[in-house]
C-alpha cells in the first residue's frame, strides 16, 4: 500500500490542447492517503475514469507527476505500478477456472508455484468462492464475476492500490448491498488504499471515508460524506449531493445581508467585491415552512409523500424550491419559508464564499 | 399451454414450401432418380438399386479424387486460417488505416470466380506470366501446365489469395468486439502478448473462427471453377478434385448413374462433416 501524491497532474485526449476546455482533467493536486477509502463521485463524462486510468498508468498525463511513497511513477508501466483495478463490466479469463483466473497475475509475475497456490487459496477464502474454485468462470454470475475481478487484485498481496471503475454497475440491487459490505470489510481488515469510482451517491457516501466531487474536468471539493452535505464548497456539489439537491436562490448583498425577491435573509458573511454572480444556497432539509408573520412568503406547487417525510415544491417570487415537511405535519395556508441561518451559504461565481479567520 | 389447432395456417407455409421445393428438393430428387437407374437412350430407364453407389464406393478413381480434394481442404484450412488471424491481428484497430486495410481485404473477395482462375492461369505461365517467368528466372523449374507440384502450389495459392481475406475480416470483427477493458486488465495482471492471445483474443474469436473454418471447408470442397479455369484437373489427373471428376462423369463421359451416385455421396459428406462440427460447436458453447 502506499501514499499516491498528484503534482500539477492534467490531461487532455486531444494532441494540442489549446484552452482550459481542452482539457478532460484540468490541473490537480492532491494527496491520497495511505489505507484511505476514497469515492470519486460525479456525472458521467466528468473526468472520473481518466483521473483513475492516470493511477493506473493506462493513461500517461499530459502534464504534472505522479508519486508513490515518494517515488516519482509517471514513465512507469501499469505493470511497474504494481496496481489492480476492478472495472465497471466484469473481465475475466473465460477459459480458465475460478483458481485459474486468481493465479494468472502471479503466473504471470514468476511467482513460485507453491507460494501461488498458497495464495490463491487464501484470496478464494476471502471473496467466499471456495466451492467455485475449479468452475469455469465463465458459467459465474455477474457478482461472482466482479469478485474474481477483485480477488486477481488482493492475490498479490503488494500491491500498491485498489482502484473500482464503476463496479457495480452491471450488479443485481440486492447483491450490490452485500459486495459493498464485502469491499467495506475488507477495507477495515487489510487497509487498502482504494479509489472508487461512482455516480451514484449513496454509494459513494456508504462506502468511503473521504468523497472526492469531480466536475467538468475538476475536483471541486474532497470531504467526508457530512462536510459535503453541510458545507458545499461549490453549488455543483450542493445539486449533486443530496436529494432533493440544494436550493441554489439568485440574490443580492449588502453587507451581511441577501436580497432573495425583495426579502431579507441573513448572512454568515458578506460578498466579495468581484463577483458576478451571487447565489443564496439552502438545503431542504434547512427550510421551515411556517404559517406565521415571518419568514418569506411562497406558493405551494406541489407535495411528493417519500415515506419518512414530504418534500414541498413551492414557488419563491419567481424561483422553484424545494423544503421538507416532517411526516404527519401539513403545510400551511399561507406558508412562509423560515431559513436556518446557521446553514445559510452564500456563493459567489457557484463557489462558497467562507468566513475570513 | 394450449395450442391453437388452424390448419389453414398450412398455407402460410406453402410459398416457402414452393421457394425450397423448386430451387432443392426437385433437382435433388431427379439426381437420385438417376442414380438408381440405368438408361440406354430413348428416355428409356431400368431400375438398378443401390448398383452405382456400390461401383463408385469401389472405385479407384473415385477415392484418388476423395483423397486429392482432402488434400486440397486440408492444405488452405492450414494455411488461411492462421494466415487470416495473423493478418487480422496486425491489422490497426482504429484511424484513417482500418477503412483501407477492409477495403483491400475485401477486394479478391470481390473477384469473380472465373476471373481469379483466367488471372492466375496467366499469372502462372512460364513464358509470360509475371509469376511463373519469375520462379524460373531463380533458378526453379516450374511450369504448371505439365509438373504435379508446381500444380498444386499455383491452385493452393490461388485460394489462398482469394479466401484468406475473408477469414481476415471474420477474425477482425471477432477482435473489434473484445472490449478495452479486457487489454487493460490483462496490462495490470501482466500478461504477456502471448498470453493476451491465449487467454483472450483467442476464446473471444473462437465463435468467428467455428464460423470461418465451416465457411471455408463447405466451399473449398465444393470449389469448381477456379480450378478447372487454372488446370482443369490436369497435368493428367493430378488436380483432378470431386467436382471436376463428377462434371467430367456426368458431362464428358455421360455416366448418369456413377454421376447421380457420386453427387448424393458428396453431398451427404459436405453434409455430415458441416453436421459434426456444427454439433461439436455447440456442445463447446455449453460446456
Amino acid at each position: 500500500m502506499a501514499r499516491i501524491e498528484f503534482d500539477r497532474i492534467r490531461h487532455a485526449y486531444m494532441a494540442n490542447p489549446q484552452t482550459e476546455a481542452d482539457y478532460a482533467l484540468k490541473e490537480l493536486s492532491m494527496t491520497w492517503e495511505d489505507g484511505g477509502a476514497y469515492a470519486l463521485l460525479g456525472p458521467s463524462g466528468c473526468g472520473k475514469t481518466t483521473l483513475l486510468n492516470i493511477i493506473s498508468g493506462l493513461l500517461h498525463p499530459s502534464g504534472g507527476a505522479i508519486r508513490f511513497d515518494g517515488a516519482d511513477v509517471t514513465n512507469l508501466s501499469t505493470q511497474a505500478r504494481n496496481i489492480a483495478q476492478v472495472f465497471q463490466f466484469p473481465v475475466i479469463y473465460d477459459t480458465m477456472t475460478v483458481r485459474e483466473n486468481l493465479a494468472f497475475p502471479l503466473k504471470n509475475r514468476g511467482v513460485p508455484r507453491d507460494e501461488i497456490s498458497r495464495r490463491v487459496a487464501d484470496t478464494l477464502r476471502i471473496i467466499d468462492l471456495e466451492d467455485k474454485a475449479d468452475r469455469r468462470a465463465r458459467r459465474l454470475t455477474a457478482d461472482e464475476k466482479q469478485k474474481i475481478s477483485l480477488g486477481r487484485g488482493l492475490v498479490r498481496s503488494d500491491v500498491n492500490a485498489i482502484l473500482f471503475d464503476e463496479p457495480l454497475t452491471v450488479i443485481d440491487p440486492h447483491m450490490k448491498w452485500q459486495l459493498r459490505s464485502k469491499l467495506k470489510e475488507l477495507h477495515q481488515r487489510f487497509a487498502f488504499t482504494m479509489i472508487y469510482v461512482t455516480h451514484d451517491q449513496t454509494e459513494a457516501l456508504t462506502f468511503a471515508d473521504k468523497v472526492v466531487v469531480m466536475y467538468e474536468g475538476e475536483v471541486v471539493q474532497t470531504g467526508t460524506p457530512a462536510e459535503l452535505f453541510q458545507k458545499p464548497k461549490h453549488t455543483f456539489v450542493g445539486y449533486f449531493i443530496g436529494s432533493p439537491g440544494m436550493n441554489v436562490l439568485p440574490c443580492e448583498v449588502s453587507g451581511k445581508t441577501a436580497t432573495v425577491g425583495g426579502n431579507k435573509v441573513k448572512l454568515p458573511v458578506g460578498a466579495p467585491k468581484d463577483a458576478k454572480t451571487l447565489e443564496v444556497g439552502i438545503r431542504p432539509e434547512f427550510i421551515t415552512l411556517t404559517g406565521g408573520k415571518t419568514g418569506i412568503p411562497v406558493k405551494v406547487s406541489r407535495v411528493e409523500d417519500i415515506g419518512r417525510f414530504r418534500i414541498v415544491h413551492a414557488d419563491l417570487a419567481g424561483k422553484e424550491i424545494a423544503a421538507t415537511l416532517p411526516e404527519g405535519s401539513e403545510v400551511p395556508a399561507s406558508p412562509r419559508a423560515v431559513f436556518d441561518p446557521a446553514n445559510v451559504n452564500l456563493y459567489a461565481d457557484s463557489w462558497l464564499v467562507e468566513a475570513k479567520g | 399451454m394450449n395450442k391453437t389447432w388452424n390448419n389453414k395456417a398450412w398455407f402460410m407455409v406453402l410459398p416457402v414450401l414452393l421457394l425450397v421445393a423448386f430451387n432443392a428438393v426437385i433437382p435433388l430428387m431427379t439426381v437420385v432418380n438417376y442414380s438408381v437407374q440405368e438408361t440406354f437412350g430413348n428416355n428409356l430407364f431400368f431400375f438398378e438399386g443401390v448398383k452405382w453407389f456400390r461401383e463408385v464406393l469401389h472405385s479407384d478413381r473415385f477415392h484418388d479424387s476423395l483423397l486429392r480434394q482432402l488434400f486440397f481442404t486440408g492444405t488452405i484450412l492450414a494455411i488461411e486460417i492462421p494466415l487470416g488471424v495473423i493478418i487480422a491481428l496486425a491489422m490497426p484497430r482504429q484511424g484513417i488505416w482500418v477503412p483501407v486495410c477492409l477495403v483491400l481485404m475485401a477486394l479478391p473477395l470481390l473477384v469473380p470466380w472465373n476471373v481469379v482462375g483466367a488471372m492466375w492461369n496467366i499469372f502462372a505461365l512460364p513464358d509470360i506470366g509475371l509469376m511463373g517467368y519469375s520462379i524460373n528466372a531463380l533458378g526453379i523449374d516450374f511450369n504448371f501446365t505439365r509438373q504435379p507440384v508446381s500444380a498444386w502450389f499455383t491452385v493452393i495459392i490461388m485460394d489462398v489469395w482469394h479466401w484468406t481475406s475473408l477469414v481476415v475480416l471474420l477474425a477482425y470483427a471477432g477482435l473489434r468486439s473484445i472490449p478495452d477493458a479486457y487489454y487493460q486488465a490483462a496490462r495490470i495482471d501482466s500478461a504477456s502478448a502471448w498470453a493476451v492471445f491465449r487467454y483472450i483474443q483467442l476464446p473471444k474469436m473462437k465463435r468467428v473462427l467455428t464460423i470461418a473454418v465451416l465457411l471455408r471447408f463447405m466451399d473449398s470442397f465444393m470449389i469448381y471453377t477456379e480450378p478447372f479455369v487454372l488446370t482443369g484437373g490436369g497435368p493428367g489427373n493430378t488436380t483432378t478434385i470431386l467436382s471436376i471428376d463428377l462434371v467430367k462423369a456426368a458431362l464428358g463421359e455421360f455416366n448418369l448413374g456413377i454421376a447421380a451416385a457420386m453427387s448424393i455421396i458428396y453431398f451427404l459428406m459436405t453434409l455430415l462433416v458441416c453436421w459434426v462440427f456444427y454439433s461439436a460447436m455447440m456442445r463447446g458453447e455449453d460446456e
